[in-house]
């Protein structure tokens, strides 16, 4: 579990995160939604170090980060994997290198352990023959996919996704989406998804965190942002007509309204 | 940003690269991957500038040396000492801080906008340790090792640009070697080139780790590295020379 307190960060005078406090929940996939210039991103970066905050408290199981020294927070972090927007995978290292690298960094396992965890993770992430391929001769979807095989050969307790589904294909992103809802109930960590899909929205979000303007504005799960009349949440999510269009009649649907396939011709008129 | 932050950004970096390793055998297979990276790749450009470099220095000397009261091994001990002083130390670096420095500012500056050094340091590495130590190492190790092979290259290039020329007997040139020969002004050379080997890689370093932007923000950082390094190497130069000399 992540708790986070009051949490702000501000550059150069303007607020980015105007005190954001919230709970991530451990093995739930929980989401960060909103806008571009929200503030998720720096959020997401607070939360794992990367950027300091200006004040507020960050805590992983209990243990303060905000007030850990670097040695302590290298210990922890250990316990962290993290899926970067662009894969962020060294293009100078194989799949299999990339992948092996937090483990020749940190475990004196053998070789040929090594190689196992390897074969194990990516056949976790559905990839096979890409051991030897660098990344530029892997498509975007396989890249994001051995990204998370990186995140997770350590074993994480904690997994952070920033936008895993940008610049893929809608099947793509449904398999990347399942493979965090699946890694997440199997390893039993808690990961943080920042995104803007709205199928990922549905069909991974068990706790969702809507930010506006650095503000969290409303907080729920999938179930229940559907039925949210939080107007700058719908504008979000239901921005296209074909969207709230798709959210009127799932609403109908679940409200047991079509019950035949004529109501529905109707619905369509 | 002014002037003042960017020194203290710099010395920063300089003092968060002194951590323990995580892992001992992969900074050193980094220190050996940066040796060959900086040091083997850059052994083609050297051995070409610090041939002709000898070689058009002979020419010109022998040009300029028209007294005949001057005996012709002169123009021996004149390649000699600058070959020695000025030509590939300083030179040989400035041309270092091109292809060398472009090379670490353009390759940090592409890992910092592609996130890897992110993701670095989310596996909990201490990315100034892990990426930018080994580079100033491995600068400070193979620059003198060029520098030294150069001093060699440029007295032979000297020397059979003489020869063929018909400038200079081969026995005269190698008489006018070893004619007041001060082995300090090795030391001298090898002071000036772990200083210029150190402002090479920490400052193109310093450029490409705390690039912020895309493509043309590594350019930039590319550029500004060589720059920065030109002119610290040749005021470092000044400093040195009218310190040691």
């Amino acid at each position: 579990m992540i708790e986070i307190k009051d949490l702000k960060k501000s550059f150069d005078g303007r607020t980015v995160i105007n005190g954001v406090s919230a709970v991530m929940q451990t093995g739930k996939c929980n989401l960060i939604i909103g806008s571009s210039g929200s503030g998720k991103t720096v959020f997401m970066k607070c939360l794992v170090g990367l950027f300091e905050p200006d004040s507020g408290e960050i805590s992983y199981g209990g243990q303060n980060f905000t007030t850990m020294n670097e040695e302590q927070r290298k210990i922890l972090r250990r316990q962290i994997g993290m899926l970067f927007q662009g894969s962020a995978l060294f293009d100078s290292m194989t799949v299999e290198q990339n992948i092996m690298f937090p483990l020749d960094m940190f475990t004196k396992d053998s070789l040929s352990e090594k190689q196992k965890r390897v074969n194990e993770v990516l056949a976790r992430v559905n990839l096979e023959d890409v051991n030897n391929k660098f990344p530029a001769e892997i498509s975007g979807g396989m890249k994001k996919r051995v990204g998370i095989a990186r995140a997770i050969v350590l074993n994480p307790k904690y997994l952070f996704c920033d936008e895993p589904n940008s610049g893929l294909d809608p099947q793509t992103s449904i398999l990347i989406d399942k493979l965090i809802k699946e890694i997440t109930l199997e390893y039993k960590i808690t990961t943080v998804v920042n995104t803007h899909d709205m199928n990922s929205v549905m069909e991974t979000g068990d706790h969702i965190i809507y930010m506006d303007q650095g503000i969290k504005e409303w907080e729920g799960t999938n179930k229940e942002i559907i039925f949210s009349k939080n107007k700058k949440l719908n504008d979000f999510i239901f921005a296209s007509e074909f969207l709230q269009d798709a959210k009127d009649m799932r609403m109908l649907e679940m409200k047991g309204k079509i019950d035949n396939n004529r109501n529905m011709d109707e619905l369509l008129k | 940003m002014n002037i003042f932050t960017e020194f203290g950004r710099y010395l920063l970096m300089l003092k968060d690269m002194f951590s323990k390793p995580e892992n001992f055998k992969m900074y050193w297979k980094e220190l050996m991957h940066q040796c060959v990276e900086i040091g083997i790749r850059s052994l083609g450009i050297v051995v070409i500038i610090s041939f002709f470099m000898g070689a058009v220095s002979a020419l010109q000397t022998a040009y300029q040396l028209v007294s005949p009261l001057l005996p012709r091994s002169t123009i021996a001990m004149i390649v000699r000492d600058t070959v020695i002083l000025e030509f590939s130390p300083t030179l040989v670096c400035i041309v270092l801080a091109g292809v060398v420095g472009s090379k670490i500012a353009g390759e940090l500056g592409n890992m910092r906008v592609s996130e890897q050094i992110d993701a670095l340091e989310i596996m909990g590495i201490n990315t100034r340790t892990y990426l930018v130590l080994p580079k100033i190492l491995a600068a400070m190790i193979t620059i003198p090792l060029l520098v030294v092979l150069s001093m060699v290259l440029g007295i032979w290039g000297g020397r059979l640009a003489s020869v063929a020329t018909g400038i200079v007997a081969a026995s005269q040139f190698d008489k006018g070697l070893l004619q007041g020969f001060l082995p300090y002004n090795v030391f001298f050379a090898l002071a000036k080139t772990y200083t210029f080997s150190f402002i090479i890689s920490s400052i193109s370093s310093f450029y490409g780790y705390y690039v912020n932007g895309g493509a043309l923000e590594i350019g930039r950082a590319s550029t500004q590295s060589v720059i920065v390094s030109c002119v610290l190497i040749l005021l470092a130069d000044y400093v040195l020379s009218a310190v040691l000399l």
